[in-house]
């Protein structure tokens, strides 16, 4: 058919439907042999080379490096005849899509043996500057015809199936033109039977969602069950998810945390991630603090056996038995009593003024789907103990659903990070700006401790406050550990002595 | 479980970069790394191996291991250019299969595991045939009686218990126990002799004395198991628990392989029972395509064994014993491409197969009830536009 040969991406293990184009190993105009390495592409199992599938030049490249491409979207184009007359005058921007006549019925196609003129074939001289051909402009639709068993696999997005002979009352309700040439796949379009006009998702017995998409939304917090699929057969796809997401979220546009978390890589191996959104802000915030606030940082190791004990005492209660309680309880716990005793420490430095608070509204880090939030429980210190539980546990949630409103980040007078969950033992944590302390929280660990004059193995924690050097001198800051770390050694003795 | 813990070898060593395992001094050996003849070799069972091959002989074994490794890299490129779904590459271990597969007579017959195309190449198959399987056109099945090639086997393991049960039935038919005998050679990886399969095929063979050979090709990995974490005795030593011998061999060394295999598939035939032979040898490249080794093992290892690579030996040796010329070796190249090239063009050719073809091969003669359903299916199918029948 043409010289011109469009590449899908295979899928390259068993039932993969992207991959990602790591290096490009050739350009446009290169000549090209047959099974030379040309690209290489990683997916979710192994990164890869593909070698060329036929000799030629290079043709047109359709994505830069970076680019994750689905399964069976052409990624090259290669001219099979680099010496053969010109190329056929490019065809015009618009040209129809069924230009692009796929192979139809059964044997294997060439996926992709087709736009001549009509696609990027012709048109690439265009882009020709860049290198690169318009991904969008390459018409043709591999491999929809007959059955796909290796290779491209089944295109995503396509459920049409060959219509039955006679028509169905399925397709009736879609009317079939009536020229409709089934011969021809690319405009069997008209054929497919409508989408199901009422999925699952309408009557709200369930929804339909693949497993990682499920998994997308619960991360961010998002309900599946509100939201309209754009997938096959309505089901709801990742991009429903963000784009729900991106319309229920005051928040600046934030580089969602999972493309954060997974760098891609350029040929130079580094990544180029813009700062905005919840990272500007926290680096905004840490620069300012730092800078302004001379820190301090003290740290106690506690033997916290008897909270322990004392925390699974409570989870046995019945009235708490629908209450999840953490350590952070307790350590909340003991940060409030032991503010009450030392007040000077829940302030805030102005330069004219020192603002002493008789509130604490208490700051706890989270890690979210968006970024670090620092979420405060207002007016903790007023709280009951199981009315703090309640309040940690909303706050946490709510952080990780990442619907945490901007008033709950607000007015914060002192913090706890919780870095204990992540197994490490402490760290000099920095001032949320306008606070004066921050405390620290590590792992707990059995540890060989002296106990009763006796080598035991105790649970043993390392605390980390700092503060804010400009309101609170070494003593303040010191026995105000102290004294946290008192009530953690031992609660009940310093509620019935404290409280 | 403490205890145990305890009992094993820190964990941190457990893989030093090109440190590998170590294949002993009990392993027979023909050919060094540098392409040295050694005259003769003693394996583990007492017995001294040798080859006396011609000037030919040695050209056709280099000959086999050129085509068998440019096929194998053929058809990872078709599998990487969506051609074939999957392909369990035999890259490194070309010598190991090479050897056994011209050890093998005639009459013998071949248990496979998926990995054994070198094997099929040197039993004078087509090396078209499991392809069709490869890319997804059919289930893999082909006559096994006629080729004396079983087929390729997926499951791991599992070749071994068919392997011994047709072992058996030889010895009840009365074809063993003469030099013109027939024996069995089941073929299978360091990881399947820690399945189950294998273990119960071995006590059978033992116990019935059956004429099977189980070669083992220890590539090192079962998928990204390392060897260490398969077993804590060399391979070969398994066969004494099952009371009958077991041998290793340099995987690398065809003219070793060779001989290790001859000698204990005439040990079969003629009646002395089983054998194990232990192929020590290295995995090149992935488990199959849809695997990631760099994920698991060092590029240094790799490097160490490149050092040992099978063809390169074989090559230095004809060179150093000026057996073959350079117009031999671009013979041999050009042979290998226009093979390949062949076996490229007709996997592209490979026709879809039909729905209907489902019904096929259910029963050997056929069966009332599925033809019923063959007609049913037929012209459901017939009922689409477009449909070709």
């Amino acid at each position: 058919m043409s010289r011109i040969k469009e590449f899908p991406l295979p899928d390259l293990a068993e039932g993969l439907t992207e991959g990602e184009i790591l290096t490009w190993y050739v350009k446009v105009g290169d000549a090209i042999a047959l099974n030379q390495p040309m690209v290489e592409v990683e997916t979710a199992k192994a990164a890869v080379e593909i070698p060329a599938k036929w000799a030629g030049r290079v043709h047109a490249i359709h994505f830069p490096e970076g680019t994750t491409v689905e399964v069976g979207t052409s990624i090259i184009a290669i001219d099979t005849e680099p010496d053969g007359a010109p190329l056929e005058a490019p065809a015009t921007a618009d040209a129809p899509l069924d230009a692009a006549p796929a192979p139809a019925g059964q044997g294997f196609q060439e996926p992709g043996t087709t736009t001549p003129a009509a696609s990027a074939g012709g048109r690439s001289a265009g882009y020709a500057g860049t290198g690169f051909s318009e991904p969008g402009l390459t018409a043709q639709e591999p491999d929809t015809g007959g059955p796909m068993l290796v290779g491209t696999g089944p295109k995503i997005g396509s459920t049409k199936r060959r219509a039955r002979k006679g028509g169905t009352p399925a397709v009736a309700a879609a009317p079939v033109p009536a020229a409709a040439p089934v011969a021809a796949p690319p405009v069997a379009a008209p054929t497919r039977p409508a989408a199901p006009p009422a999925g699952p998702a309408a009557n709200g017995t369930g929804v339909l969602a693949k497993p990682p998409v499920r998994k997308l939304a619960k991360d961010l917090g998002v309900d599946l069950r509100g939201l309209t699929g754009s997938g096959p057969r309505g089901s709801i796809t990742r991009d429903d998810v963000q784009a729900a997401l991106a319309g229920v979220s005051a928040a600046p546009a934030s580089l969602p945390a999972a493309a954060a978390t997974a760098p891609s890589f350029g040929p130079d191996r580094e990544q180029r991630i813009p700062v905005k959104g919840v990272r500007k802000l926290t680096a905004e915030n840490m620069v300012s603090s730092a800078f302004t606030a001379p820190h301090v940082t003290e740290f106690l190791t506690v033997d916290v056996t008897r909270a322990m004990a004392a925390l699974d005492r409570l989870k046995a209660r019945r009235d708490w038995r629908d209450v999840r309680v953490s350590p952070l309880l307790l350590v909340a716990k003991a940060m409030l009593m032991a503010a009450a005793r030392n007040p000077m420490v829940n302030a805030t430095f102005t330069d004219s003024e020192i603002i002493v608070k008789e509130y604490v509204n208490l700051g706890i880090a989270a890690a979210t789907p968006r970024g670090l939030m620092v979420p405060n429980v207002k007016d903790a210190g007023r709280l009951s103990l199981r009315e703090l539980a309640d309040a940690l546990n909303d706050l946490v949630r709510t952080a990780k659903d990442g619907k945490t409103a901007p008033a709950d980040m607000s007015g914060g007078t002192m913090t706890i990070t919780n870095v204990g969950v992540f197994g490490v033992d402490t760290g000099t944590p920095i001032l949320p700006p306008g606070e004066s302390a921050i405390l620290c929280l590590g792992a707990i660990r059995d540890m060989p401790w002296v106990h009763e004059g006796e080598i035991a193995i105790r649970k043993v924690t390392t605390l980390g406050l700092s503060f804010d050097h400009r309101i609170i001198d070494g003593e303040l800051g010191s026995m105000f550990l102290r004294d946290i770390g008192e009530f953690l050694a031992d609660p009940e003795a310093a509620l019935l002595a404290w409280g | 479980m403490a205890k145990g813990e305890a009992a094993r070898p820190q964990r941190t060593s457990r893989r030093k970069a090109g440190a590998g395992t170590p294949a002993g001094p009990d392993m027979v050996q023909l050919l060094t790394p540098e392409g040295e003849r050694i005259e003769r070799s003693t394996g583990a069972n007492g017995v001294e191996y040798s080859v006396d091959f011609s000037d030919e002989e040695y050209r056709g074994l280099y000959r086999d291991l050129a085509i068998v490794r440019k096929l194998d890299i053929e058809a990872n490129a078709l599998c990487r250019q969506g051609e074939l779904s999957i392909w369990a590459s035999l890259a490194g271990q070309e010598a190991a299969q090479v050897g056994a597969g011209r050890a093998m007579r005639p009459q013998d017959m071949a248990f496979p595991t998926y990995r054994e195309h070198g094997v099929l190449y040197c039993r004078g198959i087509d090396p078209i045939m499991p392809l069709s399987l490869f890319r997804g056109v059919d289930q893999g099945g082909w006559d096994s009686d006629k080729y004396k090639f079983n087929m390729y086997t997926i499951v791991i393991g599992a070749q071994s218990l068919h392997g011994t049960g047709y072992a058996m039935g030889i010895n009840f038919d009365g074809k063993v126990g003469t030099s013109d005998g027939e024996a069995v050679m089941a073929f299978m990886g360091d990881g399947a002799t820690s399945q189950g399969d294998v273990h119960e095929s071995m006590v059978y063979a033992g116990v019935f004395n059956a004429p099977i050979v189980f070669f083992v090709q220890n590539n090192q990995f079962a998928i990204s198991e390392p060897l260490e974490r398969q077993t804590r005795v060399p391979l070969y030593q398994r066969s004494s628990g099952y009371g009958f011998p077991g041998v290793r061999v340099d995987g690398n060394d065809v003219l070793a392989s060779y001989a290790v295999a001859k000698h204990a598939m005439d040990h079969a035939r003629t009646g002395n029972g089983p054998m194990l032979v232990e192929a020590y040898t290295y995995r090149m490249g992935p488990h199959t395509t849809t695997d990631d080794p760099t994920r698991y093992r060092e590029s240094a290892e790799l490097e160490e064994w490149k050092a040992k690579d099978p063809i390169l030996r074989m090559r230095s040796f004809l060179e150093k014993q000026k057996v073959a010329d350079d117009a031999f070796f671009a013979s041999v190249d050009a042979d290998a491409q226009e093979i390949a090239t062949d076996l490229r063009d007709r996997v592209l050719a490979m026709p879809n197969p039909q729905p209907v073809s489902l019904f096929d091969n259910v029963y050997p003669h056929g069966s009332p009830l599925v033809d019923a359903q063959r007609a049913e299916f037929t012209t459901y199918h017939a009922s689409f536009e477009g449909s070709a029948h």
